[in-house]
């Protein structure tokens, strides 16, 4: 009798670490913070990447509704598959897409806009990294959408877009809407 | 002669350098330890050559230089990247049983070690 109930346990224990595993399998790997804590410091100072002036996220943020905040790089090779998603955004004309250039050489960051076409309404450039940081990014490529109004971080995405990213990113503008 | 002195003198001035350059980073490298590189697995900002480690450990130099002190450090971040990013995890709700479990096997464990004894 003892026998077998240490049998049914190691069993029923087998089983459901598989289980666990198992679950663990699909996902992923990337620890993200849930969005409602995390508000924009827009005091953010940084240059642009085709002027040597100074900027602010709050001057760089303008009238239209949304605005798209994304960090690229030309050595970023997922950067250069999410960037006719970003031309496709671009045309739909109510996003305002902020660029910003993730520890990047400037002469390949304009070969790659030159090479590519330019979705961003304004470039800045991050050498250090640490503007990215201060917004709570990861790495590159990353997609913020802000409400400029309230501004707000409606969405952000770790990662490059793909199809299903672009329909959840433009049933947002319209719902906001 | 003098060119040995003048070694000596150059010697010393990059060990003065390195000194008072170090007396800050030493200070990075504390706070570093304390952090989770949030991209890496398994390794804390301090370990990790990883581009957001390396911008991660410009920005505590930053924040520092600003005159900000080590909680002040913490909570920026935390209010960037959530509780995660520290290693040692404040008591909440949610992480109430990763402090109570320990205490809870240890006494489960006594009474075991205990009843095993006693039976003998």
């Amino acid at each position: 009798m003892v026998k077998n109930i240490k049998l049914i346990a190691v069993v029923f224990l087998v089983i459901a670490s598989f289980f666990i595993l198992l679950k663990g399998l699909n996902k992923t790997n990337n620890y993200s913070p849930n969005l409602n804590s995390s508000n924009i410091d827009f005091n953010f100072k940084a240059k642009f990447l085709y002027s040597n002036e100074e900027t602010t996220l709050y001057e760089l943020i303008n009238d239209k509704d949304f605005s798209l905040i994304n960090i690229w790089a030309s050595w970023c090779l997922p950067c250069r598959d999410e960037h006719p998603y970003l031309l496709n955004l671009n045309s739909l004309g109510k996003l305002n897409i902020i660029g910003i250039n993730y520890k990047d050489s400037e002469v390949n960051a304009k070969k790659f806009i030159k090479e590519l076409g330019n979705p961003y309404s304004k470039i800045v450039v991050d050498p250090s990294g640490v503007n990215s940081i201060e917004l709570g990014a990861y790495g590159v490529p990353e997609t913020i959408l802000i409400h400029n109004k309230s501004k707000t971080i409606l969405k952000k995405y770790i990662g490059p877009l793909d199809d299903e990213k672009l329909t959840e990113l433009k049933m947002i503008i319209k719902n906001e809407n | 002669m003098k060119i040995k002195i003048l070694v000596l003198i150059i010697f010393y001035l990059i060990s003065f350098f390195n000194l008072s350059h170090g007396a800050n980073s030493e200070k990075v490298d504390q706070i570093s330890k304390n952090l989770r590189c949030l991209i890496c697995q398994g390794q804390s900002v301090y370990d990790s050559q990883s581009d957001f480690a390396l911008s991660m450990k410009i920005l505590i130099q930053n924040k520092i230089d600003e005159g900000k002190n080590d909680e002040q450090i913490y909570d920026f971040l935390k209010s960037k990247y959530g509780e995660w990013i520290v290693y040692d995890p404040e008591i909440r709700k949610n992480t109430v049983l990763l402090w109570v479990l320990p205490l809870i096997l240890f006494v489960f464990g006594g009474i075991l070690i205990f009843r095993k004894v006693s039976i003998k």
